[in-house]
Formats: C-alpha cells, sequence, structure tokens
C-alpha cells in the first residue's frame, strides 16, 4: 500500500509509544473523532473489547441486540450527522451478520466503517472455529476493504479507512483483523490519511462543461431539476438552494434526496420515482432540459429507460464518473463535488421565472391531489390511512423531525407525506430496501443528532426483522419514538398482488403478536390506537414523552400507496388509481 | 446497437491481496465471460499492470472500465481495440520425443511455424510458440494429428501504439 500516511510515518522520527494492537484500534478509532459505535462481542474481538472496556469514558460502545443492528444504527447515525458510522463484530457469524448493512450503506452511499475481528493468522484458511473468508465476502459490496495481520498496521489502515469512507461518494469499509495482530503490541503513532496515489475521490471539474450547462439552463423554456443525495453529501443544500432559485427551477427529488431543501419551498414540485410525486413523474417527459444533481437515475427513479425523458436535453452534476452515461445519456456532464459545482455554476446562470411551467406542476399537482393526497390525508372511511398518521406526526413535531423509515408502503407514504424542514431529515433505506432497517437506524439518528426528535415509521412485518433492538433502546434509554403502522400485511407485497397476480395473497398476511405487550415488556412506554378520535392524542403523548415510545396504528388493511409507476412503465404513465 | 467486439483492458494497479477478486466481480455480476487474463509487473516500479481481454459492446466497455477506475487501489484502466495495440500470447507443448525422429513432418512445422524447442530428454521435448492467437491455434491443428501430451496458453500480453500517461498522473501525487 502506498499512502502519504504510510511516507510520513516513514520520515517521522519519534517511535510512538508501546501499546497492543487493540489498544491501537480503540485509540485510532478515538484520533479519527469517533465518540459512539455500535457492535456485538465474541472470540475473536475480545481484545478490542477489553480495551473499548478501559476507554468506556472516550469512546461509547452501544451493544445491539444483533450485528445488523449494530450496521443500521451506524448508518443512522451517519446519515444524520454526516460522520463516520462505526460498527463492530466479532469473526465468521458476527461477521456475516454485517453483510445487509454493509451492502445497504454501499448502494446509498453512507460513510461506515466496520471492524471484524479475525481468527489468529497462524489459522487463516484452517477452516478454523468461527473462521470466515470475510474481505472475500464483502469485497462486493465495500468501498475498500482489508485484512490486517500485523499490529503495524492498524493505525495507518485506520487512517485510510476512515479516509476513504467519507470521500468523495462515501461508502462502507471493512477492516478484517486477526486476533494475533490484536494481542502483538507495536510503537504506535497515529497520523490521518489525506491522500492515496491510485484514489481521486474526486475528479476535476471542466469549465467548458459548466459553461455548456449553464448554456442549456439559460436557453430552456421547460427546465426540470432532479437531485439526490449528492446535494446533501456534499453539504451543498445552500449552493444548491441560490442555484434553483436564481434560474427559476421546478426542482424535485429522488428518495434520498429529500429535505436538502424544505418541502414547503415553491421550487420544491415533489418526489420522483415509483410512487412519486404526479407532477415531476408526467413532466419529465415533458421538460427540454433534465438537469439531474447528484443522482444515479435509479431504475425506480427512471421506470422504462427507453421512454424516459427522451425529448429533453440531459446535465449530470455528479462525484462519481462511473455514473454519468450509466443509465441515462446525458448531453453535459459536469464532474465535481456538488457544493464547488453549484457554486461556480451560480454567476454563470440568468435569473429567470419560468412562469407558465411553473403552472403545469401546480395543476398536475391539483390533479394528484383531488385522486390521491385529498384521500390520503382526509380519509373519508372509517379506517385510519397511513397519511393521516404522517400529518398528525408533521403536525406534532412542527415538521422538524427526523423521520427513519423502513422499507414497504409506509415508507413511500412516509416519504410523500412527511414535512422535511431540516437536511438530512429522511432516513429510509433507499437502494437496497433493506425491511429491517428502521428501528437500529432511529437508534444511531438519535445519537447522531441528540437535539432533534426523530421519530421511526415501519410496517408490522419490518418492524419485526430487527425488533429485538427494543433490547437495546431499553438499555441505552435513547429516546427514540417508535410508530408501527400496522395493516397485518407486508402491504406493498400484497398491493403488487393485488394489482398485478389476481389478487393471490401468497405469504403477506401476516399473524402478530401484542407488540404493545413486546415494547412493555422492554419497559418502553407503549400505546396501540386504531380510532381517528383517539390518533392525535396518542401522537400528542408520544411527542411529550422523555423517553422511547412506542406506537402502534392499526390502519386500514388493502389500502394502495398512488401514483404508482408499474415496473417497465413509463415516467408519463403514472398512475393515479 | 453497438455490436460485441474483443477489447484489451489494461489495469495498473497498487499490488494488493484482494484486488483480483474486485476485478473479476465487476465482470462476474454483469456475465461477462474473460477470454483471458495476464498479471504483471509494469514499466513502472511497484505498480502493476493487468491485462484482460473481453468480447462486450464498447459501451458495456465504457461503462467497466468507470467501475474498474472507482476501485481504491486501481490507479488507471485503459481499454483499447485490437488496431490500437500489439499483443501476443505465449503457449507450451509437451510432445513424445519419439515422434520427433519418426514423424520428419514435425521438424517442418516447428521450423515453420518459428517455434522453440525449450527442452528434450528421451520421453518428451516442450516446444514454445509466442504470435497471436492465430498462429498458435493452426500449430495446435498441425501438432494434434501427432497427438499432444499436455498443451497450454497464456492470457494476452499487449503493449498499445500510444503512450500511456500513467507515470504523469503518478508524478502529481508526489507533493
Amino acid at each position: 500500500m502506498e499512502t502519504k500516511t504510510i511516507r510520513n510515518n516513514e520520515q517521522s522520527t519519534s517511535k510512538g509509544i508501546r501499546i497492543s494492537g487493540s489498544e491501537a484500534v480503540v485509540r485510532s478509532l478515538i484520533a479519527e473523532g469517533v465518540d459512539v459505535l455500535y457492535g456485538y462481542p465474541g472470540g475473536a474481538i475480545m481484545p478490542v473489547y477489553d480495551e473499548l472496556f478501559k476507554f468506556q469514558n472516550e469512546i461509547h460502545h452501544v451493544l445491539t441486540r444483533h450485528e445488523q443492528g449494530a450496521t443500521h444504527a451506524a448508518q443512522g447515525y451517519a446519515r444524520i450527522s454526516g460522520k463516520v458510522g462505526v460498527a463492530m463484530a466479532t469473526s465468521g457469524p458476527g461477521a456475516t451478520n454485517l453483510i445487509t448493512g454493509i451492502a445497504d450503506a454501499q448502494i446509498d452511499s453512507t460513510p461506515m466503517v466496520c471492524i471484524t475481528g479475525q481468527v489468529g493468522s497462524h489459522l487463516l484458511g484452517s477452516d478454523a472455529f468461527q473462521e470466515t473468508d470475510i474481505v472475500g465476502i464483502s469485497t462486493p459490496v465495500t468501498k475498500w476493504n482489508h485484512q490486517v495481520t500485523k499490529a503495524s498496521e492498524i493505525p495507518e489502515v485506520i487512517a485510510k479507512a476512515f479516509y476513504i469512507a467519507k470521500s468523495g461518494r462515501p461508502g462502507p469499509v471493512l477492516i478484517d483483523i486477526t486476533k494475533d495482530a490484536q494481542f502483538e503490541e507495536f510503537d504506535f503513532k497515529y497520523e490521518k490519511c489525506t491522500g492515496i496515489r491510485s484514489y481521486k475521490p474526486i475528479p476535476e471539474t471542466n469549465p467548458t462543461d459548466l459553461q455548456a450547462a449553464a448554456d442549456l439552463i439559460n436557453n430552456a423554456k421547460k427546465p426540470l431539476v432532479v437531485w439526490g443525495q449528492g446535494v446533501i453529501l456534499g453539504e451543498a443544500e445552500a449552493e444548491f438552494k441560490a442555484v434553483i432559485e436564481k434560474a427559476g427551477l421546478p426542482s424535485a427529488w429522488t428518495i434520498l434526496g429529500a429535505s436538502a431543501i424544505p418541502s414547503t419551498h415553491p421550487l420544491n414540485v415533489g418526489m420522483v420515482g415509483m410512487h412519486g410525486n404526479y407532477a415531476p413523474n408526467v413532466l419529465t417527459n415533458e421538460c427540454d432540459v433534465l438537469i439531474a444533481i447528484g443522482m444515479r437515475f435509479d431504475d425506480r427513479v427512471t421506470g422504462n429507460l427507453a421512454t424516459y425523458a427522451k425529448q429533453a436535453k440531459v446535465i449530470h452534476f455528479e462525484i462519481d464518473p462511473a455514473e454519468v452515461d450509466k443509465n441515462v445519456k446525458t448531453d453535459v456532464a459536469v464532474l465535481g463535488n456538488s457544493k464547488d459545482t453549484l457554486a461556480a455554476i451560480l454567476p454563470l446562470l440568468k435569473e429567470n421565472l419560468h412562469t407558465d411551467w411553473h403552472q403545469k406542476f401546480k395543476d398536475l399537482y391539483q390533479v394528484e391531489f383531488d385522486k390521491v393526497i385529498k384521500n390520503d390525508l382526509h380519509p373519508t372511511k372509517e379506517g385510519l390511512s397511513m397519511g393521516e398518521v404522517l400529518k398528525e406526526i408533521n403536525m406534532q413535531s412542527k415538521g422538524k423531525a427526523a423521520i427513519v423509515s423502513d422499507v414497504g408502503q409506509h415508507q413511500m407514504i412516509a416519504c410523500r407525506y412527511a414535512d422535511f424542514n431540516v437536511s438530512k431529515s429522511n432516513i429510509t433505506s433507499g437502494g437496497l430496501g433493506t425491511m429491517g432497517f428502521a428501528l437500529p437506524a432511529a437508534i444511531g439518528a438519535k445519537m447522531g443528532a441528540p437535539e432533534r426528535d426523530v421519530v421511526m415509521i415501519a410496517g408490522d412485518g419490518g418492524y419485526q426483522m430487527t425488533i429485538q433492538e427494543l433490547g437495546t433502546i431499553f438499555q441505552t434509554k435513547v429516546p427514540v419514538k417508535i410508530v408501527v403502522l400496522n395493516n397485518n400485511f407486508l402491504g406493498m407485497v400484497r398491493q403488487w398482488q393485488q394489482l398485478f397476480f389476481d389478487k393471490r395473497y401468497a405469504s403477506t398476511e401476516m399473524e402478530n403478536p401484542d407488540f404493545v405487550a413486546i415494547a412493555r415488556g422492554y419497559h418502553i412506554n407503549a400505546k396501540s390506537v386504531s380510532k381517528r378520535e383517539d390518533l392525535a392524542s396518542a401522537v400528542k403523548e408520544m411527542m411529550e414523552t422523555e423517553g422511547p415510545y412506542f406506537l402502534e396504528v392499526m390502519v386500514e388493511k388493502e389500502d394502495n400507496v398512488f401514483p404508482m409507476i408499474p415496473t417497465g412503465a413509463s415516467v408519463s404513465d403514472v398512475r393515479l388509481e | 446497437m453497438s455490436e460485441n467486439k474483443l477489447y484489451t483492458v489494461s489495469i495498473y494497479t497498487e499490488n494488493n491481496i484482494g484486488l483480483l477478486n474486485r476485478i473479476s466481480a465487476i465482470f462476474q455480476r454483469r456475465h461477462i465471460n474473460i477470454e483471458s487474463i495476464n498479471s504483471s509487473v509494469s514499466e513502472i516500479e511497484n505498480v502493476s499492470k493487468w491485462t484482460i481481454v473481453v468480447k462486450l459492446t464498447e459501451d458495456q466497455m465504457k461503462k467497466i472500465i468507470g467501475q474498474i477506475e472507482k476501485q481504491v487501489e486501481v490507479i488507471k484502466a485503459y481499454y483499447h481495440t485490437e488496431e490500437e495495440t500489439i499483443y501476443q500470447e505465449s503457449c507450451l507443448f509437451k510432445i513424445k520425443s519419439d515422434l520427433l525422429f519418426e514423424e520428419r513432418q514435425i521438424q517442418n512445422i516447428i521450423k515453420e511455424s518459428n517455434a522453440r524447442i525449450v527442452t528434450v530428454n528421451k520421453a518428451f521435448f516442450v516446444l514454445e510458440k509466442s504470435g497471436r492467437r492465430s498462429e498458435i491455434e493452426l500449430l495446435h491443428r498441425e501438432l494434434s494429428a501427432f497427438g499432444i501430451l499436455q498443451f497450454t496458453r497464456s492470457g494476452r500480453i499487449a503493449v498499445t501504439k500510444t503512450p500511456m500517461e500513467i507515470s504523469k498522473m503518478l508524478e502529481t501525487f508526489q507533493h
């Protein structure tokens, strides 16, 4: 490995302090500013846990109830704070249990460092107890991974891990450390990594591309911005707002882009994609210039690529060159960090209003409101809708809560109807669609932003995939608000079965336990409501309770989420019913 | 749509144990068969060079180069067509020594093919041939008639007609 860190160390004359590899792990984490990590001990990582015990006043280890929970908690922490989340596990099953969270962090570009213990280096490849090739297993889902077999490598490798996880397009890194390397003593000295010669986190921006993009935007009659998480990861919210306000650009978001500007901003025209808003989906196929910013044209966003924005010139602001032309051919690609490229294009843009074009979005919003939104938020039938629960949470939290959602119908409803007034408020598993994400992610989110209200919203299915993390909440007393929208179904799959499989509800109906009793078993305040007149007071009680709170809302069993772009259909064929 | 073509991919990398896994996974995920692969040192100290031959469309090729370059330990990746490279493969034949004397034709074949006898003993001799795939295949066909004890062919190695700007890139890192 040829890194600057190593080179600097070679030049250094001071020998550092003589400590064990395991102590070096903890000291390195502290040097990287880690104040909390999530994990689960076991044989091959015990030396590091022994050091965590000694350093417990400087670094807080949260014992999750499953290693998957540790990764999602680390993700929640990273997503809300912008810092690197850290998860730790032992070898073998401990390590393999991390994989779902790592894959989730990879596809959603979440900075995370996972540290796993490994059997002693003399046992590698011998099928030893709890030995698994975690470096091999994690390779396709990590931005980088590395196995350490010598204590002296630890500071350099951890420094490199944090640098890679956080820089450029962020992602997960896994460091596997053999047990003998944890015990071995060496002269410890820590230096942060500032560069790796084979790795260029931010590509250079070509001024010609910037001008070409500005010309297209300035000459556009019907421009449409679709922004993604790149705006948030690049901390470019202010630059983004300035650009769209100056050029008068109607702007729609992908699921992970949500909250970069407030929901109420007049230029915010809603979410694109499968269950996104009607206007931006339909008008994607009418705009003359499509300006994609920090997004990757996921199939859930584009629908059928053959009919996606074919009439439009496409501009792509992107930090990852491999994303350019991957799914949608661009006319102008502006490479670079969104904060820099958006700031650079601002002076090149002409002021504009596009009043008539904006009116089209308003008109189509009205169509969606009459056909879908009105019924979702103000239902006339007896059963509670998921949408009215979100409306109540918006009101009681004054639209300031961070929403941590799981995967499925409730997730789409949460993204559609939650008020996002602060950036980094929508924490959800977008790319991987990991059911079970929300409960542990909410733990990490609350720890990453203790000043914020964190409301977890899950369905009855996903909630039970990581329900054991109630134990973590009980033990740490982390005050997350847990909302389960219970329709006794795996609702999204059921919806598809209804629409595309002639209502054959194969394995989607759920017989559920007494969720309130389970929460109370963990000494968490809990309530279940099934009547409209009880909803407001229950949400109020939840928001006003100091500690964690569990609220189950029994919702209509067979409600569907609309609008919907069926798989393989064009964005403009979005269905309202 | 563009058609499938043979491309020679040249990848300059740091030496790392796990990198083969990472690169091959990029092809595997997309169901692209690797025709040949070769790893060696390069013209730059401490930099490895991989030469991979694949058959795909140029559009696919570009996307894959992007994915390869994204790997932290990859310094730079290039792709070239057949016309843009000078390339060779190498192969070894192990053949019974008796045939060398009993079948005069074999001696002619060896001479005409520019193959080289690496070693001879009582039992067998080993023949080495470098060249284009078609030349190696021709020799293989000709020798098959007499019986081949063992045969192996290397992956393609290639250099490009145009310079690769890799050294300049590495210099910019030293500051």
